[in-house]
């Protein structure tokens, strides 16, 4: 029925727009005068280039996708953390350490929630941050070379959810857990759960230069469930803010259990006083086990080393650090405005929006107006922090960005919309559908200090008719609106890759000319490279062989090789020798138990070969690297265990 | 004759451009090369105008049977014309300082002049010839070999001035910074020399009209 009415008052809208009255479509026909602007609007010509980045998480595709915005088209796929056949990420020998985790090797998460690095606020394009939810981690990723260069698992936590965001310096990225579990670890009974299972919230430091990892502390709440999170800003530096649900502590039947409480809570964390206190001493020591992974961009290699430590805060022991603000209805997203006064929670099972102030809830602080404690932590009055509610009208509150001019967009999941509000009157301005069910919405820096407010994105979870239908599973769909006006424009709808969560935008003037071309042959430190053909060699060490060797159009060095034997582990170290934009070789050998392998111009991978058959097995550049890729290939002469065919490597002989 | 003289020292100081910026640069752009490859050629070797674009250049030429781009211990030119060029502004501004004293005349800055413009000109033949060689002496068992049609062979000399076509690259060559510098240095010194010969005392234009009317 909802949306029958929108097609009769987009209907009517357009009567009264145009005197045209073909229009068959409610969504703008593609006669009318206005569609025919906002194909303007979207078209790229050409030759020509997208005016922001948008970084998609992937969900459950473990991965980020890179979009250009406004026209919609995908430029890559960032593995993070999913094994990637498509370059070897994973499968390579430099990069299966990047998946190792405290359970082992783990090829695959689920991708939520992306932030880009900021100063002062305002995003400064170094790196973008991403967490993994269900074997909790957290990457980092390079925004010069667009590969993934750390991923810090986090122990305590699961379903890590209120994750990756950044405060306003990039002093830390902030992970929290979804689930409550007990800590540490134990066998226990699950019914147990309340009083018993902590929620662990991550606050881990990145050094400026470098970007490194290092998980600080971790602060054992309550056992909650802290859903999402964002940093205070400008004049609330320093706090950073988690909603929770399931404040009723249930472990089953959730959907209802948790449900129950009329309010839930945003959780107020100094975050910079608890730092402080942990810097003097503060915090217990705990014994855990949690893989830190840093992929090195002048190796090309990642290594894994297995922490053993981390240091809790119990959050009562810092006094004036953590509160509870009272939130209706299960709040999801905790959104903070550029100036940071104002903090969002939209109860997730309610029509309305509630803003707290930061202002007033240091007043009330200040005033110790309490009202009750959870567990030790001190619970502000609701009526004493509220700054406002937005009636919507709408159903489903989930998220909130903001543009530029002092407004804010917020997404309603059951009622499929975007409603533009006034921040400071709540009034609202505009509301324009989604297809369908809206989660997350993206403003290219619209949840830092200076949002472009140009364009919104909204990314839905379910597709329906949308396009072409592709059996049942079906791409998710992302609207494009423009916000350049008073009113919201719909102005294109594409289709994107794996389940987008959250995205980060970029304006492309800020990326775009830091972006690498090739990686330095001659910065390459690769233990196993060659920079020059002469030095491609083959060297056997018992049942390991080693095959140092090169690429350049249209060729390998070595092409043959004799003496490998059935039992061997072959390890093909092949360095691509280009030093020009855009020409990576590949390499791919028959029968091999793994993906091939995608290698820059300057980069060394290694491939692992286990022969297993007698014979004289072909091997080939798997990427049209030029004219002649198609005669770059070799062959390995694989004998018997038991020969004593020489070992050999020839090229061009 | 003082006027003639400083700008006869200056003239041939411009020459010192060549040191430090190219003399001539060739382009080479194609559908694959939408920020095109490109070649400086400095007095003492050959540079990419972009870091790795020799190497790129090479990677390309190999497959019609160019020999690769010569570093500079590879051509004696690349050691040779630094001292040429540093001896003609030695002797340039030599000319010009003794012209200033009042010690010789002002037909020794055209003396320099013609005998500059000599050198050049040797210098250019010299560059289309290597050109030549470069383009056309090709590796009989080069993957491409691509014939006129006419029959003959398809060669690859880059124009000396100008542009041209070749096969999918679209190739400009152009006088460079330091070639322009040169030029300037050389004007001045022609200017030199003119005012010199207009400031002259009236005995020597009259020489000049009698030599003309004879």
């Amino acid at each position: 029925m909802k949306k029958y009415s929108y097609f009769i008052s987009a209907l009517m809208v357009s009567a009264l727009l145009l005197t045209s009255c073909g229009n068959q479509n409610g969504n703008g026909g593609s006669n009318s005068a206005l569609a025919s602007n906002n194909a303007e609007k979207v078209y790229v010509a050409p030759g020509e280039q997208d005016e922001f980045y948008a970084f998609m998480s992937g969900g459950y595709s473990g991965n980020i996708t890179v979009y250009g915005l406004p026209s919609g088209r995908l430029f890559k796929e960032i593995p993070v953390f999913s094994q990637f056949p498509t370059s070897g990420y994973g499968y390579s020998e430099e990069t299966k350490p990047m998946l190792n985790t405290s359970f082992g090797f783990v090829p695959w998460d689920d991708a939520h929630h992306p932030d880009i690095s900021q100063t002062n606020g305002e995003l400064d394009g170094r790196w973008i941050f991403i967490n993994g939810n269900n074997t909790p981690r957290i990457a980092r990723v390079s925004l010069s070379t667009f590969e993934t260069e750390e991923i810090i698992e986090l122990p305590n936590s699961a379903g890590n959810h209120s994750s990756s965001f950044i405060t306003e310096n990039t002093e830390y990225v902030v992970a929290g857990t979804r689930f409550s579990v007990p800590v540490p670890q134990r066998d226990m009974p699950i019914n147990e759960y309340k009083g018993n299972f902590k929620g662990a919230l991550s606050f881990i430091s990145i050094a400026p230069d470098t970007g490194r990892l290092n998980l600080d502390f971790q602060m054992m709440m309550p056992g909650f469930n802290y859903d999402l999170s964002h940093p205070g800003r400008g004049k609330s530096h320093g706090w950073f803010f988690f909603t929770t649900y399931n404040t009723e502590e249930a472990n089953s039947l959730m959907e209802v259990n948790s449900s129950q409480n009329d309010k839930d809570f945003i959780a107020a964390v100094n975050w910079k006083m608890i730092a402080e206190y942990v810097k003097n001493g503060g915090g217990t020591k705990m014994a855990t086990e949690y893989a830190h992974n840093v992929y090195d961009e002048h190796t090309h290699s990642a290594t894994s080393t297995m922490k053993k430590e981390v240091i809790t805060v119990d959050p009562t022991k810092v006094p004036g650090a953590v509160f509870f603000l009272p939130t209706p209805k299960s709040p999801h997203g905790c959104d903070v405005d550029p100036s940071g006064q104002y903090i969002i929670g939209n109860g997730k099972l309610s029509a309305d929006l509630t803003i707290h102030s930061f202002d007033k809830m240091i007043a009330a602080i200040e005033g110790k107006k309490f009202d009750g404690e959870a567990y030790g932590i001190p619970i502000l009055k609701f009526e004493d922090v509220l700054a406002g509610t937005v009636k919507s009208g709408g159903l489903g509150p989930l998220h909130t960005e903001f543009d530029d001019k002092g407004n804010a967009y917020t997404t309603f999941f059951i009622s499929s919309e975007v409603v533009k509000w006034k921040l400071g009157t709540w009034e609202v301005l505009d509301r324009q559908p989604t297809f369908y069910s809206v989660g997350h919405l993206m403003i290219p820096g619209g949840n830092s200090r200076k949002p472009f407010g140009k364009y919104v994105v909204a990314m839905n979870k379910i597709t329906k008719d949308r396009y072409l239908p592709t059996g049942p599973e079906m791409e998710h769909s992302a609207q494009l609106y423009d916000i350049s006006g008073d009113k919201m424009e719909l102005i294109y709808d594409f289709p994107t890759h794996g389940e987008p969560h959250y995205a980060a935008g970029i304006p492309a003037e800020l990326l775009a000319p830091k972006s690498k071309k090739i990686y330095r042959l001659d910065d390459n430190k690769h233990p196993f490279a060659v920079t020059s053909p002469d030095q491609a060699k083959v060297v056997r060490e018992g049942k390991e062989v080693h095959v140092y060797m090169s690429t350049i159009r249209s060729h390998f060095t070595p092409d043959n090789i004799e003496g490998i034997k059935v039992g061997d582990k072959v390890y093909f170290h092949i360095t691509n020798h280009e030093q020009d934009f855009d020409v990576p070789h590949g390499f791919a050998m028959i029968g091999q138990n793994t993906s091939e392998l995608l290698i820059m111009p300057g980069q060394t991978k290694t491939s692992l070969w286990e022969p297993k058959k007698v014979g004289v097995w072909p091997f080939y550049c798997t990427d049209f690297c030029s004219a002649l890729h198609q005669e770059m290939q070799g062959y390995v002469r694989v004998s018997p265990a038991d020969s004593d065919v020489p070992l050999t490597y020839t090229l061009g002989e | 004759m003082k006027r003639a003289s400083i700008l006869m020292i200056i003239g041939p100081l411009f020459l010192l451009g060549l040191y430090f910026f190219p003399l001539w640069n060739i382009m080479l752009g194609a559908p694959q090369y939408p920020e095109p490859l490109g070649m400086d050629i400095y007095i003492d070797g050959i540079k990419g105008a972009n870091e790795f674009d020799i190497q790129n250049i090479d990677g390309l030429n190999h497959y019609i049977g160019m020999r690769k781009l010569p570093k500079p211990e590879e051509m004696w030119e690349f050691g040779t014309f630094p001292i040429v060029i540093g001896i003609m502004v030695g002797l340039g501004v030599l000319i010009g300082i003794l012209g200033f004293a009042g010690k010789i005349s002002y037909k020794w800055f055209l003396g320099w002049f013609v005998l500059m413009s000599i050198l050049g000109v040797m210098g250019m033949y010299d560059f289309n010839a290597w050109m030549v060689d470069y383009g056309t002496n090709l590796d009989p068992n080069a993957i491409m070999k691509l014939a006129n049609p006419d029959g003959t062979p398809m060669s690859y000399k880059p124009p000396l001035f100008g542009h041209a076509k070749m096969l999918n690259f679209d190739v400009t060559s152009l006088p460079a910074a330091g070639a322009w510098a040169m030029f300037i240095g050389m004007c001045l010194t022609l200017a030199a020399f003119y005012i010199g010969w207009k400031k002259a005392p009236k005995s020597d234009t009259s020489l000049t009209k009698k030599y003309a009317t004879q």
